[in-house]
């Protein structure tokens, strides 16, 4: 096959002041062909698809584009030559509409003055494309962080690339809305379009893929065909086998008839207008509580009201036979609450400053003496911490947003480790997280349900649902659709619930 | 190839490098050196301490300002709040015949109150910084040219003493020193100082993170009103009186020592020594222009000039540091 690459990265390494992070590293796209970048977090799949994009400059290598070596010193060089980029952090205007964000930069004109119709028309067709079907008026702020990611990726199918970049577009998506966009790719892929797609969903390459490049600490590690199976690429990728993605023995959780711990969270009823409605569960201790269901049906909003991050308007939760006022979350931790968010970046972390202070934040008043922050002993907890989850970083001083996606959530995790929070509530904890850090943030899960504490974990991955949950919740449209047990939890049970209104308008 | 680019580009990194993280002390340190060498008038005692005596206004209200800075909001009221605590002060001494110790304190709760209401407007009110202070500056002005009658007013002793000596020693200067001490004790070693930081990266991960986000913007606003009360007493006592017009425009001093000092405006960023040194720029600045007898109509030209350049030396750090 001596076919030509559209583009190809030749050689190419990167460093970031004393680190390396990709080291003579050769990739290329071809056209109709869906290339795949496996590798651990941090491994250097971003850093790499960004020199691509013009975001970076290589330097060491080339980058070759129909056989010409070309340097992209900005992204639009690059859209000039074909290139569009779907980011792994989404790069949205929360304060402009859909459509605006949409085509941002390519905003139709007439008379010099900005086409509104044209420009709601081709927003809204890059938006069926994927099956968003939303006003394109609504504010990108208003958006759940799904929603932006399919308007991140309706942007960048607007622009008729003949290369489309796409670093882990699947992270927040449901099995549902994946679905449509791999529709679309394989749409793409048959109109000749080549592309370079990441995700930490193994499942995913055999579906999409040709060919499978595998990086590991920023080197090439090898060039396998897609079809290669699941366990072989994960033994590329992380240099080891991994015996067991889900190492829950679920339904453990589930004592013994008579002895069945108490429950350790009640909610009762909860309600908050257009958002939820009566969600009445309790969590036991040593349970790991799944909640299921597709984009849009409440899952997050219910969390963050049980977290107090927001108000609702009636019902009642309770810890440990305590109840929670409204809308508090100070009050919350103090009970035991953990609550790592679901946009990392906009909720999670405050990017500019350190690891170290980022792990510290839920602990910064309760371990301070007098006022004055314990600086050693946080400094210590969170060294043992990053160690523990084995954050890969530089030093621990470094900006947490120069961390690789999946070590910024784990981040995000640890600061409730810190805080030796007993309650987790979870959304999406292993959002572009790689196969060896999942099982790392499972154990951990493990470690505190054995300690008597109790989860909730919202997540779009029913693998990770199914394999990880002792209960599950479906939820639908903001109610309770059903609950299953592990026994009667399948892939097929689960949609069912979660989808029938979608199946019913159809 | 890669042999002959590496070494230059690291040296370039370094130099790069410095020069971000330092870029205020390099420019303050060649300033003096082209003073020293243009004027003989500069590097003598009675000129250092005129130096040391101005920069304390200022720098006392920078210091408020950077609390405000840090939190990722802006304080326009601060020169304002100044005249109006020092008026206050003098008010409860001449008028209310109030022990002069006490018309001191009650200045300085003047100053805090007006930062209270800033603080409460800014996040219980959500009106944003910029206006919620915008408005305090008008409101603050009037009241002090209300209880004046737009006449000034004599200080207590205790104020006065502020603004005299101690031993050979300017007392501004001392007030400056401790107020540089405790503000950046405040912000470096205490839960409400780095807490500051976190909401000015990202108040909404703050939030989450269970961190008290409306209470440290109110204690933010509140300590850039106190610091802006004690600025506006070492000022009237200088003149042995509070005057109505007094710190008319020094918010924007403030916010330009902050900034030069390496602060970001976007919040999160931004040291109290950084603060100390921008404001010694913009004071050595104009004590260099003065002896070598520029207008004061130029002078405003060059210290514009000043700023953008420190903006751009702002711009350059975040782009070292991402890259
Ligand atoms: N701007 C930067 N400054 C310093 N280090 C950086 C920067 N960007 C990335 N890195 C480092 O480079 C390494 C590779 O990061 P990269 O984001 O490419 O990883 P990744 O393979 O995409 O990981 P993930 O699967 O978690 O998204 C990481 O160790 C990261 O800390
Ligand atoms: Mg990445």
């Amino acid at each position: 096959m001596s076919q030509q690459p559209l583009v190809t990265l030749q050689n190419v390494g990167k460093t970031f002041g004393p680190v390396t992070v990709i080291k003579d590293v050769t990739v290329s796209v071809y056209a109709g062909k869906v290339q795949v970048l496996l590798g651990e977090n941090g491994a250097g799949k971003s850093t790499l698809i960004k020199m691509m994009a013009g975001v970076y400059q290589p330097d060491a290598g080339r980058i070759v584009v129909d056989g010409k070596t070309v340097t992209l010193p900005t992204t639009r060089a690059a859209e000039e030559l074909g290139i569009a980029t779907i980011h792994q952090e989404l790069n949205l205007v929360p304060t402009m509409s859909i459509a605006e964000n949409v085509m941002l930069g390519r905003m139709p004109t007439r008379h010099g003055m900005v086409d509104r119709s044209a420009l709601r028309n081709r927003a809204r067709a890059a938006l069926n494309l994927i099956g968003l079907d939303i006003d394109v008026d609504t504010l990108v702020g208003e958006l759940g962080i799904a929603r932006q990611q399919l308007v991140e990726i309706a942007k960048a199918l607007s622009i008729n690339a003949r290369i489309l970049i796409l670093d882990e577009p699947t992270a927040a998506l449901t099995r549902h809305e994946t679905e449509s966009l791999f529709a679309v790719m394989a749409d793409l892929r048959s109109r000749g379009v080549g592309m370079l797609f990441i995700s930490h969903h193994l499942d995913e390459i055999a579906e999409v893929g040709d060919t499978v490049t595998v990086l590991r600490d920023g080197e090439f590690v090898a060039e396998v065909p897609a079809s290669t199976p699941e366990d072989e690429l994960v033994k590329l990728m992380v240099g080891r086998s991994i015996e067991d993605q889900y190492p829950r023995n679920t339904g453990a959780g589930t004592q013994p008839a008579g002895t069945q711990p108490a429950g350790i969270l009640a909610v009762e009823h909860l309600s908050s207008t257009g958002r939820f409605s009566d969600i009445t569960f309790t969590v036991r201790a040593g349970e790991v509580l799944g909640i299921a269901g597709l984009v849009g049906a409440g899952r997050t909003e219910l969390i963050r009201a049980i977290a107090g991050a927001d108000h609702y308007d009636s019902g009642t939760v309770t810890v440990r036979g305590q109840a929670l006022p409204k809308g508090n979350i100070q009050a919350a931790i103090k009970a035991g609450i953990g609550h790592v968010p679901e946009d990392r970046k906009g909720q999670g972390l405050v990017t500019g400053a350190s690891v170290n202070d980022n792990l510290g934040y839920a602990t910064l008043a309760s371990t301070a003496r007098l006022g004055l922050a314990d600086f050693a002993g946080q400094r210590s907890r969170a060294q043992a911490v990053a160690t523990k989850l084995r954050i890969r970083m530089h030093t621990i001083d470094q900006a947490v947003g120069a961390l690789s996606g999946g070590n910024q959530q784990k981040a995000v995790f640890g600061r409730w480790i810190i805080a030796a929070s007993t309650v987790l509530l979870l959304d999406e904890p292993t959002r572009g997280v790689d196969v060896g850090a999942k099982v790392e943030i499972y154990e951990l899960m493990n470690a505190i349900t054995a300690a008597g504490g109790a989860i909730v974990m919202v997540s779009s991955e029913l693998p990770e649902i199914l394999g990880m949950s002792d209960r599950i919740l479906v939820m639908r449209d903001g109610k309770l659709a059903g609950e299953l047990t592990t026994a009667e939890a399948t892939q097929d049970a689960v949609m069912t619930l979660a989808a029938r209104d979608v199946d019913e308008k159809n | 190839m890669s042999t002959t680019t590496q070494p230059a580009t690291r040296r370039g990194f370094n130099y790069k490098k410095f020069l971000a993280n330092n870029g205020a002390l390099v420019g303050l340190v060649v300033l003096c050196i082209a003073l020293f060498i243009a004027t003989p008038d500069f590097l003598t005692g009675q000129n250092l301490l005129n130096i040391g005596i101005q920069v304390s206004t200022v720098a006392v209200l920078a210091f408020g300002m950077t609390f405000v800075i840090v939190a990722g909001g802006i304080d326009l009221s601060v020169g304002a709040v100044a005249a109006l605590s020092a008026m206050v002060s003098s008010w409860l001494f001449v008028s209310a015949g109030l022990p002069g110790w006490l018309a001191l304190v009650g200045g300085l709760v003047a100053g805090l109150l007006a930062g209270v209401v800033n603080g409460l407007a800014n996040a219980y009110g959500k009106l944003p910084s910029f206006i919620a202070t915008l408005a305090m500056l008008s409101v603050a002005r009037g009241l002090t040219l209300v209880i004046s009658d737009g006449r000034p007013i004599k200080t207590p002793a205790e104020v006065s003493f502020l603004g005299g000596n101690l031993g050979p020693v300017p007392m501004p200067i001392v007030v400056l020193l401790v107020a540089a001490l405790v503000a950046s004790f405040l912000l470096n070693r205490t839960v409400i100082g780095r807490s500051m930081y976190a909401v000015g990266g990202n108040a909404e991960a703050a939030r989450l993170s269970g961190l008290p986000v409306k209470r440290i913007l109110v204690t933010v606003f509140a300590l850039a009103g106190l610091f802006a009360a004690l600025a506006g007493l070492l000022l009237a006592g200088r003149l042995d009186s509070a005057q109505p017009q007094a710190a008319a425009g020094y918010e924007l001093d403030a916010i330009a020592a902050v900034v030069i000092g390496g602060a970001s405006l976007s919040g999160g960023l931004g040291k109290i020594s950084g603060t100390f040194v921008g404001a010694l720029v913009l004071v050595v600045i104009r004590n260099g222009l003065n002896l070598l007898n520029v207008t004061s109509f130029w002078q405003q030209v060059v210290i514009g000039l000043v700023i953008a350049l420190a903006v751009g030396v702002d711009v350059l750090r975040r782009k070292t540091r991402s890259s």
